[in-house]
């Protein structure tokens, strides 16, 4: 039997409660009350769908977990490429995990001195990666975008950061900067924001529609 | 005041839902042409090239949460996901799709799992679809693994993510292969309009599924957003005439 022309039964069945259930929390949206002022009933169900999708993503996390370690697990019995870095995540794993039992209370302590301070390593490596990026950038894509884009990012960063023995920049921090974070960038970055919120308008309605199933199989 | 806010967002959502539906239907056909998005052509043929080569594609569906409205650009990756998993079904190896979001990283399983079974791939690999971390900057240093140890080729960068794409992005780089990049932040757009071979600018990201030919209703969806785009242009000038006449 084809299976694209015989959809599963499992496959109908899932599409049809996900339908249903986006049509439910939608409408909860737009009828929030009814004509006596009380809380309608779309609303109650909608409340309720979204409890439930939440207390599922934290289940997923548990299976998202499991995910990582069985990726890891594979990579150390293949003998693969940083292994070890694998090994390394999950004794840290079982590290944290065991802490958190023992200590509940303490757990904080994990993310202050470890995660932190990685992820802010993390994020100094990034300012070197944008730099080269950006220097390459005119190698890679010679034209008058690229050249406003690297214009702009260094008109911003001198007119922001304080240079030695000269200060701030007058003319560059008091004029140039404010008119082209707050007129020019925000203008812009306003119009991605309605181009990405429509994207999102028809994202959901093709998912109602059942066109996009990330659910159960898909066409 | 909210309760007629209520009502046009309500119109607005059945008149988008109207016209997606019958311009699929109208062009059901003849498919609309579209201007040409470079990314896109490139990632075709870089598509290609992962089948002859017997290399491997990677899916980044970033890191926002399913139950947030950041959802929305991960849900446009895993349908681009299931488009390039069929195109990629000649291959010898499914792609992998990374992501950091535990909901996410399920309904990419199941979007390859799925992909397999319709393409009658042999196998479909279970941990090909992975969650790489929960914060940005461990999800990039979870999938920066992938993208170098996994004989990836061809990537795509397709969901939310903030300035640690970048981190992706120069990852890519250094292994010389290809990479397409969309977000819906504008903070990573600009680092992926930086640093990345092929960046996706705006809502471009919203239109991958039509440019990959995944259906009549991504096309309209396409022309629904432009019409929708005019008449909030017309909007905001109308708006902005109106105030400026003392009406507003």
């Amino acid at each position: 039997m084809n299976p694209r022309r015989f959809p599963s039964l499992n496959a109908v069945v899932s599409t049809a409660f996900a339908i249903a259930s986006g049509l439910i929390v939608l409408a909860g949206y737009f009828f929030v009350q009814t004509a006596n002022g009380q809380v309608s009933l779309l609303t109650d169900l909608r409340l309720t769908l979204l409890s439930w999708a939440i207390i599922l993503a934290g289940f997923a996390v548990f299976i998202g977990i499991i995910n990582l370690i069985q990726v890891h697990v594979k990579k150390i019995q293949r003998k693969q490429k940083g292994a070890f870095y694998s090994l390394l995540l999950i004794l840290s794993l079982v590290v944290t995990f065991l802490f958190g039992l023992i200590k509940p209370g303490q757990m904080g302590i994990v993310f202050t001195t470890v995660q932190l301070p990685v992820e802010a390593s993390l994020m100094a490596m990034l300012a070197v990666t944008l730099t080269y990026a950006s220097i390459r950038l005119l190698r890679r894509r010679l034209n008058l975008l690229s050249v406003i884009f690297l214009v702009t990012a260094v008109l911003i960063l001198f007119a922001t950061a304080p240079l030695p023995f000269l200060g701030t920049i007058p003319v560059l921090g008091d004029w140039v900067r404010p008119f082209l974070a707050q007129v020019m960038a925000a203008a812009g970055a306003r119009g991605i924001l309605l181009g990405v919120a429509l994207g999102t308008l028809t994202t959901g309605i093709r998912l109602l529609f059942g066109a996009d199933r990330p659910y159960g199989g898909n066409k | 005041m909210s309760n007629w806010l209520g009502l046009a967002g309500l119109g607005i959502v059945i008149l988008s839902a109207v016209l997606m539906l019958a311009l699929a239907y109208l062009r059901r056909k003849s498919p609309p042409v579209f201007r040409d998005i470079p990314a896109f052509t490139r990632l075709r043929q870089a598509v290609g090239l992962v089948v002859e080569d017997g290399s491997r594609l990677h899916v980044s569906l970033g890191h926002g949460s399913l139950t947030t409205p950041q959802s929305a650009s991960a849900l446009a990756g895993l349908a681009l996901l299931r488009r390039l998993a069929d195109l990629t079904s000649a291959g010898d190896q499914p792609p992998i799709a990374t992501s950091g979001d535990a909901p996410v990283a399920i309904l990419s399983q199941d979007t390859l799992q799925a992909a397999s079974k319709y393409t009658d791939r042999a196998a479909s690999d279970l941990v090909a679809g992975r969650l790489t971390g929960l914060t940005p900057f461990s999800y990039a240093a979870g999938a920066i693994p992938a993208i170098r140890d996994e004989k990836v080729s061809a990537n795509v960068l397709m969901g939310n993510f903030g300035v640690e794409v970048g981190l992706l992005t120069d990852a890519v780089e250094r292994e010389n292969s290809f990479v397409v990049a969309g977000s819906d932040n504008p903070t990573a757009q600009a680092v992926i309009y930086a640093s990345a071979q092929e960046p996706l600018i705006g809502e471009e990201l919203f239109a991958a599924g039509a440019y990959v030919e995944s259906g009549p209703l991504h096309s309209a969806s396409v022309t629904v957003q432009d019409i929708l785009r005019w008449l909030l242009i017309a909007a905001i000038l109308v708006g902005a005439a109106l105030t400026l006449a003392g009406f507003l």
